[in-house]
């Protein structure tokens, strides 16, 4: 036994030993009502159970009635993961107390899912990952619990709110294909931006609208045959989910050095510790005691109605990656971060189409655009510049009429509000000074009233020279053309 | 009036000679003077003026509108749920539950007009051959108290009998429409599975459980059951096809029927005096101009067995939500499994508890393949062999049950309960229509015929029970009358 290897780091272990991670998501439809009521899904921001009936409360006596809607983003979802749409498929019912599950059983599916045996590939490192995608498929949602106290067994109190109870809920169950946390990572990140870009989810992980689970085991490198797995729960963001694993893998690395026993059991990530503790062991698993919901009929998907969700399917991310690059030119780099977000692949889509360059569209997405829209919270398109305003901004910063600068400064004063960025330009006088002998008698001004600059830059120091043209934009307000001062001064000084 | 059938009642409120309000007082009364019976868990009171009034309204309007069941007072099974109404399914852990929705079935007798007056007595969670289930005590059977009315609508069964009710509303899983109706002497009707709505129904078991009525006339029956048939979007397994109109059936006779006898329903194990009763029958059948063959089921000894794990089975997720957290009867224990717990330990009786382990087990992981997958095997053969069998004949008769009202507290072993539905629990597992209709008293007990059709011949069963009814004296033979309040004295 090699004492020093129970203190072994993540690089040390990973050397070794191969992780195997498989992903459970769950994924919130975005349908206008739950999976088997009237009521809206939409049930953020509700007084508690007040988004309820007879059905989604789980009363005696009422029956549920399937939302096809529901359906029909299950078959969109499954499509956009390579899924096969077996003909026939069912409902059944899962089996457990708890007191956020109204009917004591969730409807759900078990042997027959709506699809299986997809796939999801993306690039990690330059290395190709194609994780397959054993199944998707379709079941309803719990409501929710408060404790007082941390959780339900030693609460003092606990309240139920069952707004959320029936809305629809989809479960994509990945094959144990991922070999780091890294990939998990990517993975989710990518199947994330297909569910938000199809509109099947909203892709929320702080609000739960769409959750992972993992479960993951080591083994030594070489070895074909699996180790003990762990389930791991609780993680609300993508970096969660990266620490959860690679905290999982030093855990499990360690035991295994010192020929310890992996218990199977579920475990869930404590943000606040940067740990998972465990939470039950598999003594405790649920007997779901799995039967087909005799409340509804099987489900016939025809393929005609497949083929119909597949005609209708919008450019996934990865189409849209590659298009952007054949057709604009655009990085591979510069694609994906256009592309994370399906807003800002269609606003760079728009500016281009307005006539700006595609490079500089992207950079103006990349850079301010990005940062306004995450400092005040709304996207561009919901700003009140908008992606036409952004555009007029842009054509004026390209044809010369103003500045970079002072687009700058105009883009953040009229973000939210609104307005009309030439109007504003004409009417403060804001145009760029390009006028010749302007910018020498601005220049010469500059080159007086900074000796010292002009001796360091003189003396070799190439900084200085940027202090110069500083002076110069200063002086007018950021409206000079700062690459014409910048050659004017250039010029001036090499005499 | 004794006795009175929705025909008679219907006439007098068209002549003026009385109200609803008035009818419905009447069978209040006459539930009351029950009460040794126990038939009545509790009057509806409040929703019954407002019935009454709807009704007279519709009468005054349009008296030719107004349906057979306008201003008609009924009685029905406290596993219906009703707005406003406390609906217990004869179970302590739904005492004081009060549904905040009107079920589909209920809700289109109200629409027609028809005055409920009371919730009747069942077994628990309607499991149970005798009524003795119940968590509100048992029910006695009008024609001797000292007997069980059968079960699990025993209370439906025995108003009707009695006369207090023209007709009754009776849910039917395994038999808990016919067996009560064939103890208590009066017709029981269960619909093919998916006619009638589900919605609002307590569930028992879910692809098992129909609504129906309870009668003395087969044509009650049919308008009763007329008003509640048909699709509704709130049930997905209520089927979307249209609904046969039986009015047209009835009175056609049965000239040139083919009818079977199901050799193995004929088998030992039926009361001498009901195989009298109903072989005579089969004679005046055939005298109506029906032929009668013998034909043949042979899985039918697998169905008890099939039976009582589907059911279980689905009764056991199905009454999970009786969990004390949202309605209902609650015990406060300060963890969450021990109020889950006592809860259903205290809330749950002997019978009720008895099912939900059996299908729990069967439902368990290692034992789902000997159990449920297989008895959904051999249902699907007991349904081709009904298949098979109404290639050859329009519709089946047959006893109800092989024996007649039993005393009270007799079958207290649960398996010679459960042998009481042998020879109605597979027409449910087949989806079929069945009635029972009274054909005879066997030492001085009514026995049931029952005709049973293939799925959505509804209208066929009933046209096949009226003929019968029309040629026979049974159905108007009322039970003796009590000495007392408290029946005759054994």
């Amino acid at each position: 036994m090699i004492t020093a290897s129970a203190v072994s780091t993540l690089e040390q272990i990973l050397s070794r030993y191969e992780p195997v991670i498989g992903l459970e998501v769950h994924g919130q439809l975005l349908t206008r009502s739950k999976m088997f009521c009237g009521c809206s899904a939409d049930y953020i921001g509700s007084p508690p159970n007040s988004n309820t009936c007879p059905v989604c409360l789980g009363l005696p006596g009422v029956l549920p009635v399937m939302n096809r809607v529901a359906v029909e983003y299950t078959v969109r979802t499954a499509l956009a993961l390579n899924c096969e749409i077996p003909e026939h498929s069912k409902f059944d019912r899962k089996n457990y107390f708890y007191p956020d599950l109204p009917k004591g059983y969730q409807i759900s599916q078990w042997d027959m899912p709506l699809s299986r045996n997809g796939h999801l590939s993306f690039t990690v490192d330059g290395e190709e990952v194609r994780c397959g995608i054993t199944r998707v498929h379709l079941e309803e949602d719990t409501g929710t619990l408060q404790h007082a106290g941390d959780i339900l067994q030693q609460a003092r109190s606990s309240v139920v709110d069952l707004n959320r109870a029936g809305v629809p809920l989809m479960e994509i169950v990945g094959e144990p294909d991922l070999r780091s946390a890294e990939q998990a990572r990517e993975y989710l990140v990518r199947l994330r931006q297909i569910l938000v870009y199809i509109g099947v989810n909203d892709g929320n992980l702080e609000q739960g609208s769409f959750r992972c689970d993992a479960n993951i085991s080591l083994r030594r490198r070489g070895e074909t045959e699996l180790g003990v797995k762990v389930e791991v729960k609780n993680m609300n963001s993508f970096r969660a989910v990266q620490r959860a694993l690679d905290f999982e893998i030093v855990r499990q690395g360690r035991l295994l050095d010192q020929g310890q026993p992996i218990a199977q059991e579920t475990r869930g990530w404590v943000e606040a510790k940067g740990a998972t503790i465990s939470q039950r062991s598999k003594e405790y698993a649920h007997d779901y005691r799995y039967f087909p919901e005799p409340d509804l009929p099987p489900l016939q998907i025809g393929v005609d109605f497949v083929e119909r969700v597949r005609a209708g399917l919008p450019e996934l991310p990865q189409q849209l990656m590659e298009r952007l690059q054949r057709d604009h030119g655009l990085s591979a780099y510069d694609a994906a971060i256009i592309c994370a977000e399906r807003e800002d692949a269609r606003a760079f889509e728009e500016l281009v189409a307005a006539g700006v360059p595609a490079k500089t569209a992207a950079n103006w997405l990349m850079g301010e655009v990005a940062r306004l829209s995450r400092e005040s919270r709304t996207p561009l398109q919901r700003s009140g510049l908008g992606v036409a305003g952004l555009a007029a901004l842009v054509k004026l910063v390209e044809g010369g009429s103003i500045s970079g600068s002072t687009a700058k400064e105009l883009l953040e004063e009229l973000y939210l509000p609104g307005g009309d960025p030439a109007a504003v330009v004409r009417d403060r006088g804001l145009a760029q000074v390009s006028d010749q002998a302007e910018l020498e008698r601005l220049v010469d001004a500059v080159i007086a009233e900074n000796p010292a600059a002009v001796a360091d830059f003189r003396g070799g120091k190439e900084q200085a020279l940027q202090r110069l043209v500083g002076g110069g934009m200063k002086a007018t307000r950021g409206r000079a053309d700062a690459r014409a001062v910048t050659g004017l001064l250039r010029d001036r000084l090499a005499r | 009036m004794s006795r009175p059938t929705v025909a008679d009642l219907g006439a007098s409120l068209r002549r003026g000679e009385t109200s609803p309000a008035e009818l419905a007082a009447a069978s209040r009364s006459a539930l009351e003077s029950l009460a040794g019976l126990h038939p009545v868990l509790r009057y509806t009171d409040e929703l019954t003026e407002r019935q009454a009034a709807r009704a007279a309204r519709s009468l005054a309007e349009s008296p030719e509108k107004a349906g057979p069941l306008c201003g008609i007072p009924f009685a029905y099974k406290d596993v219906l749920c009703v707005e406003g109404v406390e609906t217990t399914a004869g179970s302590r852990i739904l005492q004081g539950y009060i549904p905040p929705y009107t079920g589909t079935a209920l809700g289109r007798l109200l629409d027609a007009g028809a005055v409920p007056v009371a919730v009747t007595n069942c077994d628990e969670f309607a499991m149970g051959s005798s009524n003795e289930n119940s968590a509100f005590g048992p029910v006695g059977n009008p024609w001797d108290p000292s007997r069980v009315p059968g079960g699990s609508s025993g209370g439906s069964a025995a108003v009707v009998a009695a006369g207090a009710v023209p007709f009754s509303l009776g849910t039917d899983t395994g038999g808990s429409i016919r067996q009560p109706a064939s103890f208590c002497g009066v017709a029981g009707f269960k619909p093919t599975y998916g006619r009638v709505s589900r919605y609002g129904l307590i569930a028992f078991a879910s692809s098992l459980d129909q609504i129906g009525p309870f009668a003395r006339q087969v044509e009650d029956a049919a308008h009763v059951f007329t008003a509640m048939a048909g699709h509704d979007p709130r049930d997905s397994t209520s089927s979307p096809t249209e609904v046969e109109p039986v009015d047209e059936q009835l009175g056609r006779g049965i000239e040139g029927m083919r009818l079977g006898i199901p050799r193995e329903y004929m088998a030992e194990g039926l009361e001498p005096g009901v195989r009298t009763a109903v072989e005579s029958a089969f004679a005046l059948l055939e005298k109506l101009g029906a032929t009668l063959e013998e034909v043949s089921l042979p899985s039918t000894p697998a169905a008890l067995s099939t039976y009582y794990i589907i059911a279980p089975a689905e009764c056991s997720a199905n009454l999970a939500r009786m969990d004390g957290v949202r309605f209902g009867f609650h015990v406060d224990r300060p963890s969450l499994t021990d109020s889950y717990l006592e809860t259903r330990g205290q809330g749950f009786g002997p019978e009720v508890k008895r099912r939900i382990m059996l299908g729990t087990y069967a439902l368990s992981s290692g034992y789902y393949d000997a159990y449920y997958r297989k008895a959904q095997k051999v249902r699907t053969l007991i349904a081709e062999e009904f298949d098979r069998a109404f290639e050859k004949v329009d519709a089946l008769v047959c006893p109800t049950s092989p024996i007649v009202a039993f005393p009270k507290g007799e079958r207290s072993d649960p398996l010679s309960m459960y042998l009481c539905d042998v020879l109605t629990l597979p027409v449910n597992l087949a989806g079929l229509p069945g009635i029972s209709v009274p054909c005879g008293l066997s030492e001085g007990l009514p026995v049931g015929l029952q005709v049973i059709g293939p799925r959505f011949q509804d209208a066929r069963v009933l046209r096949v029970a009226h003929a019968y009814q029309a040629a026979t004296p049974w159905h108007e033979a009322p039970p003796p009358p009590p000495p007392g309040a408290a029946g005759r004295p054994s």
